[in-house]
């Protein structure tokens, strides 16, 4: 056990996994870097140096820098997990997914049910998403409702480092392709992860605190900012549940719905644009499944309906942040007091 | 007047000290009860509770406060004996290891004096900055192809202490013990196969084979002869040990150890085996104790992260089926207790789910036992002073 970055946690990850089993391999663009020019190997490590040190260890036929069109490297991934390697892709920025989607929801995620069960498709997506970097509004989405939406791909939000290497080890040994999401802004984000590899299985939530009067449901960084607003509002008397449910799918509906049913109230956090989102999706959840538990309107904190400012003030007013966290937990407990004053 | 005098480290609760001091109980002292170090990795804690007034009289090992950190919860034992005459920190306040917490004082000793020991104390005191930086920390080392992962404290004159782990556990589990025991010897503990930070090859899974790895740590690390501490699992071991090696033991501490009965909970080795979420995890790991209370929400994340760690399960799953299945004890050591020529003290908590305290019973006579009412399966955890005086006694 040591301190390790999200970013050093991936790259172990990925590094161990390719020590333990020689089928997996990693391609994408400037995933090392140099490739073909006159420049050094390994010069970019992938463009924020997740991928550093990877290509020198491994060699160019497990390590393999590709061209622009991810239409084509993308769907090569897919057939190479189709045919027995274990690949894992890097697809940039989710938001480049445009280009690329069909190879994504109408090959991969389908092979295993148009071949009657007989194909398994090992195929890892690594890619970026999230705003907070400046990066504007397309390269700073945050699209896994839209992966989460198509069956047969399973969908990860770590959202520290220990997570990011157990969900990642996780999902390169899984037979099903998984999209795996990296927030930009968590690569700096340090943490206890131990040396050795581990597995975090999919479809179990973290329950980061436990508390009696809300529970707040939130996914990838938005965990650590519900986690601040839950420490906040404690001080304050009101105590919060607070669960990172790590994979959109599979979901681990049990463990929302019997929280919810413990506090009564709920608040989703996602960064994700409002309109059939997580946040969306939760809430719906809830409403269908624990009505009677509910003490309070279920709010969302999420983005608005807009595309990702490049006006930094703008950008940053975008995000939903901790404060936006504490006065939704406060309006939801205000709904009980003014009940019970009546 | 004689000057008080600072004494005791927040982690001395020592008998010997006090044996020392006999002859000097009437002098007026002053003494500061300070935030204790619980586990490698605690940098403060928080001060949830206290248990006696200003004023009060409070002996050695009363509880006199809870504490809590993000990793656990528990009532703190006084490591010193007098009239409680400061409250330095309130209720609800957070402080770093080794801050003032309180100030007691035995003999006449003015307000004055007090006044001035608490100014003195907080102008020269700093927090240490890191966990870990400050002091010795767990390291692995190979011992016959293995990797073990132990912590070794204390001077190196002195018989050596070895304490060993139970089932499931690591060697954090003396989290309360080790320092306290190491201001006088060495003390070790390590990770037995399986466990914590050392290799998950376990061989046959047996206590005799466990046994075996940790005489050859023994070995590696240059302890000719120890005193035994075995917890529950690592009580079975302790036994293999005294009678396979008895050259090598100069006495055995045994805290609920497993092989003196037949049952064993078999709901708790399936639920720790068996359950992957924090929420379902939690309720096993409460059988372990009397108070469900002490049973922190980071305790079972930590057991839930030990056992993703690849190998782990599989390693835990053959050491349970090795020793204990189907709620019977495979290992049978009863026998072997007379056989021992060294001294053997038993210890176990009357309120043990895991283990039933009736196992306790019809030791042979040259075996000393103490039995603790209110206390669960890890007595050295629920009544760290106790059990650390028992192993000052064994010597």
């Amino acid at each position: 056990m040591s301190k390790k970055s999200y970013r050093q946690a991936i790259n172990e990850a990925i590094r161990q996994e390719m020590e333990r089993d020689p089928r997996v391999i990693i391609m994408g663009e400037d995933i090392s870097g140099g490739t073909g020019t006159q420049g050094d190997q390994d010069a970019w490590g992938g463009p924020l140096g997740v991928t550093k040190g990877l290509r020198p260890q491994f060699g160019p036929d497990r390590v393999l820098d590709t061209h622009l069109a991810e239409i084509s490297f993308v769907g090569a991934a897919a057939g190479a997990a189709a045919t027995g390697l274990r690949p894992i892709v890097e697809l940039m920025f989710v938001d480049f997914m445009g280009v690329c989607f069909d190879q994504i929801f109408n090959q991969a995620a389908k092979f295993r049910y148009m071949f009657g069960g007989k194909a398994v498709t090992p195929l890892v997506v690594r890619t970026m998403y999230g705003a907070g970097f400046r990066a504007a509004s397309q390269h700073s989405q945050c699209l896994y409702p839209m992966f989460t939406h198509i069956p047969g791909l399973k969908v990860v939000l770590p959202s520290n480092p220990y997570e990011a290497k157990g969900l990642l080890i996780q999902a390169i040994r899984d037979d099903d392709p998984v999209v795996f999401f990296e927030h930009k802004a968590l690569y700096d984000m340090e943490g206890e992860v131990p040396d050795e590899p581990y597995a975090i299985p999919f479809g179990e939530a973290s329950v980061t605190r436990e508390g009696d009067d809300v529970t707040i449901v939130a996914f990838g960084r938005m965990v650590n900012f519900a986690n601040e607003a839950a420490d906040n509002l404690a001080k304050v008397g009101i105590s919060c549940t607070v669960v990172d449910p790590r994979t959109t799918s599979p979901l681990d509906t049990e463990t929302i719905l019997e929280t919810v049913a413990e506090t009564g109230r709920l608040v989703v956090v996602d960064e994700a644009h409002p309109r059939c989102s997580m946040a969306s999706d939760i809430a719906g959840l809830v409403a269908e499944n624990a009505f009677d538990s509910l003490k309070a309107p279920i709010k969302l904190v999420t983005s608005p309906h807009a595309p990702v400012p490049f006006s930094s003030v703008l950008e940053d007013l975008y995000i939903p942040g901790v404060d936006k966290i504490e006065a939704a937990v406060r309006s939801v407990m205000d709904h009980g007091r003014r009940e019970a004053a009546e | 007047m004689t000057k008080p005098k600072r004494t005791a480290p927040f982690w001395a609760d020592g008998d010997d000290e006090d044996s020392e001091l006999e002859g000097l109980r009437s002098m007026p002292e002053i003494q500061a009860i300070t935030m204790p170090k619980w586990g490698l990795a605690m940098e403060e804690g928080m001060l949830a509770r206290w248990a006696v007034e200003e004023g009060a009289t409070i002996g050695l090992g009363d509880e006199i406060m809870d504490i809590e950190t993000s990793k656990i919860a528990n009532s703190f034992e006084s490591p010193v004996a007098g009239t409680l005459r400061r409250k330095v920190v309130g209720e609800g306040d957070t402080v770093p290891v080794g801050a003032l917490l309180g100030v007691v004082s035995t003999g006449d000793v003015s307000d004055a004096d007090i006044e001035a020991f608490v100014a003195d104390f907080l102008a020269s005191f700093k927090p240490v900055e890191k966990a870990g930086d400050d002091g010795p920390r767990a390291e692995p080392i190979t011992v016959g192809g293995k990797t073990i992962r132990h912590l070794r404290m204390g001077p190196e004159e002195g018989t050596p202490v070895l304490m060993i782990h139970g089932f499931g556990a690591d060697l954090s589990t003396w989290m309360f013990n080790q320092q306290a025991l190491a201001e006088s010897r060495p003390v070790y503990a390590l990770d037995l196969p399986g466990h914590g930070g050392s290799s998950k090859q376990v061989d046959d899974g047996s206590a005799a084979a466990l046994a075996d790895t940790v005489r050859a740590y023994m070995d590696a690390v240059g302890i000719d002869k120890a005193h035994l501490v075995g917890h529950s699992l690592g009580g079975a071991i302790a036994i293999e040990i005294a009678t396979v090696a008895p050259e090598r033991v100069t006495g055995v501490t045994l805290v609920a150890p497993a092989g003196l009965g037949d049952e064993i909970a078999e709901t708790f080795i399936a639920g720790f085996l068996t359950e992957t979420r924090s929420r379902k995890l939690r309720p096993v790991l409460e059988m372990l104790v009397a108070n469900p209370g002490l049973i922190s929400a980071d305790m079972v994340e930590d057991v839930l992260k030990f056992k993703r760690l690849d190998g782990a399960p599989a390693a835990l799953g053959a050491i349970a089926a090795a020793n204990f299945s189907g709620g019977q004890q495979k290992v049978s050591l009863r026998d072997r207790l007379a056989t021992i020529s060294v001294p053997v003290h038993v210890v176990w908590g009357e309120s043990d789910q895991i283990l039933p305290a009736a196992h306790s019973e019809g030791l042979p006579p040259s075996v000393s036992v103490t039995r603790l009412p209110g206390v669960g399966h890890i007595a050295h955890m629920e009544k760290s002073s106790e059990i650390n005086s028992v192993i000052k006694s064994v010597g």
